[in-house]
């Protein structure tokens, strides 16, 4: 571990949409080389969350420091450039429909607004990057022929997978993971949690992964927190989520209809 | 139940009589706001085409779209309106001196107004609708959004190509409308009404001058922006998933003909009227 400064420092969050508060007053601090897994009911805000970091959604208040530097404060190219050390892996996988997978994986890589940082992929040709499209296709365990479909021709299980090469195709200091295994079954939701843990591994990457499903919180993460009402209500490691001694996180991970947390039907 | 009342709108506080003035002021607001961001859309949009990345590939698939794949429908309407200007001032006009009058109406008014006005009203039903849909779709299913985690400014890479090609393509079209109109109506005076066919071949091109060409030509180039700046904004921010995108391919649809139409009137009290 690399001292004590977080790679990530989020502190006194805030959005609204219109006049429904979302985020109020988010603090999370995720160390490097950790992976923090992030639980919460639907629409709780984790997606509003991660959109936040990742400045495609402007927060009404609060700080964001990534390796210490307030990205909130920052300039348009500068946050692009902060931007380029962190892949996502979109909750629906977010395809580019009119490319083809490879072209899909490798689009980060040849993309003309990219200035690569120390240690991250170079800018390639296209056909520097077809190859390499391949071999990120290879480690998500797709054979390198899929690269020439379209992502419509894929299955979830598979655009899903795409999505996750699509993420760590240019080796990012950073990756995002919105529900990486729902709407999986069981053991193809295990794989693509191996892989997420493997790429994490391979690349010494921060990553924040939101997830619903316990099994898969356990398995990917080291640190976890919980978002009830627009806060963090608990954080602690990872393997003490199913038996926390919160009553909000045991309602959560056991799935119970009673307890403190009541789900509001309509509001 | 004791839940706090829903908040309410600001006139609900007015007495009756104000209320009316009270949702006029809130539409007039509303609609220049829209205006506005409308204004900066499109703004920005051009903008990305004086800086660096370019996106040639992008440029050519919208270029395409708009000038080859709309071709058929322009053509087949520039050649039958021709036809129709023809019979109907033939009919309207004293046989005497016919010729000559025929020859100047056709290509006059398809030069100046009907290449532009239908070329720009077929293509925004077309190619507005096209552009909101897909833009939509990418915009609900977050394609937009992971375009800028991908190093991609999408104004630049989605808007800046589509603008441009829309600028570019229209007066092409509308060039190739233009000799099917005249030609259409050359058909129709010389086979149907018996005229001879050179001399109103050099009746029309006595008529015609350079300067009608040339706005109509611009014309079309501001159409032709119309109508990517309609498509490109209304599925840009479109939101709700299928249905929203839905609503969106619409309004860039109408959106885009009245524009065209009130534009095509702006233009001619511009350059015509004089
Ligand atoms: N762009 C937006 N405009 C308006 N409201 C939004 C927007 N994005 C999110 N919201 C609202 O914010 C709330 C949180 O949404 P979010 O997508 O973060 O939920 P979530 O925790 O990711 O849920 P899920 O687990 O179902 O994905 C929702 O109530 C949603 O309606
Ligand atoms: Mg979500």
């Amino acid at each position: 571990m690399s001292g004590t400064v977080p790679k990530i420092r989020i502190r006194g969050l805030h959005k609204a949409f219109g006049s429904k508060k979302v985020l109020d007053g988010v603090d999370l601090d995720v160390m490097p080389e950790t992976s923090m897994v992030v639980i919460g009911g639907s629409g709780s805000g984790k997606s509003v969350l991660l959109r936040c970091i990742l400045g495609l959604i402007e927060p009404d208040s609060g700080s964001i420091e990534i390796d210490g530097v307030d990205v909130l404060a920052l300039g348009e190219r500068a946050r692009d450039e902060m931007r380029q050390c962190i892949g996502m892996l979109f909750q629906n996988a977010a395809l580019f429909d009119s490319l083809t997978v490879w072209e899909n994986v490798a689009f980060g890589l040849l993309a003309k607004g990219r200035r690569p940082r120390h240690g991250a992929e170079p800018r390639l040709t296209r056909a520097q990057a077809r190859v390499h499209a391949g071999k990120v296709l290879e480690q998500v365990g797709l054979a390198a022929s899929v690269g020439d479909l379209s992502p419509s021709e894929l299955s979830g299980g598979m655009q899903k997978r795409v999505g996750l090469a699509r993420a760590i195709a240019a080796r990012p200091e950073i990756l995002f993971f919105d529900e990486p295994t729902t709407g999986l079954d069981p053991i193809m939701g295990a794989v693509i949690d191996g892989l997420i843990v493997d790429c994490v591994q391979n690349l010494g990457s921060t990553a924040i992964a939101i997830t619903h499903d316990m099994a898969s919180a356990t398995r990917i993460g080291t640190q976890a927190a919980m978002l009830y009402r627009g806060r963090i209500v608990w954080r602690g490691a990872a393997a003490e989520l199913l038996h926390s001694g919160n009553d909000m996180v045991d309602q959560f991970t056991h799935g119970r209809r009673e307890g403190p947390i009541s789900m509001e039907l309509r509001k | 139940m004791s839940s706090p009342p829903a908040p309410s709108d600001a006139a609900d506080g007015l007495p009756l009589p104000l209320r009316p003035i009270a949702a006029l002021g809130r539409t007039v607001l509303a609609l220049l706001q829209g205006a506005g961001s409308l204004a900066l859309f499109g703004l920005e949009g051009l903008s990305h085409l004086l800086r660096p990345p370019f996106y040639g590939r992008q440029f050519l698939a919208a270029f395409l779209e708009f000038a080859f794949y709309s071709l058929p429908v322009v053509a087949l309407t520039a050649i039958f309106s021709g036809m129709v200007i023809a019979l109907q001032s033939y009919t309207g006009f004293a046989r005497f001196n016919a010729q000559s009058a025929i020859a100047s109406i056709v290509v006059l008014s398809v030069v100046r107004e009907l290449g532009p006005v239908l070329a720009g009203l077929m293509v925004a039903g077309r190619l507005g609708a096209a552009m909101a849909a897909e833009l939509g779709t990418m915009r609900v299913t977050d394609q937009i959004d992971a375009l800028t985690t991908l190093s991609t400014n999408p104004m630049k890479y989605l808007v800046a190509p589509r603008l441009f090609a829309g600028i570019v393509a229209l007066p092409l079209l509308v060039a190739v409308a233009d000799l099917l109109g005249v030609m259409g109506g050359f058909l129709v005076a010389t086979v149907k009404l018996g005229f001879n066919a050179h001399a109103y071949a050099s009746d029309t091109i006595g008529f015609v001058q350079t300067s009608d060409v040339v706005v109509g030509l611009a014309k079309a180039a501001v159409f032709g922006f119309l109508i990517a700046l309609m498509g490109c904004y209304n599925g840009y921010r479109s939101k709700g998933g299928a249905q929203g995108v839905g609503s969106a391919t619409t309004s860039a649809v109408v959106s885009a003909s009245i524009l065209v139409l009130a534009f095509d009137f702006i233009l001619t009290e511009m350059f015509f009227s004089r």
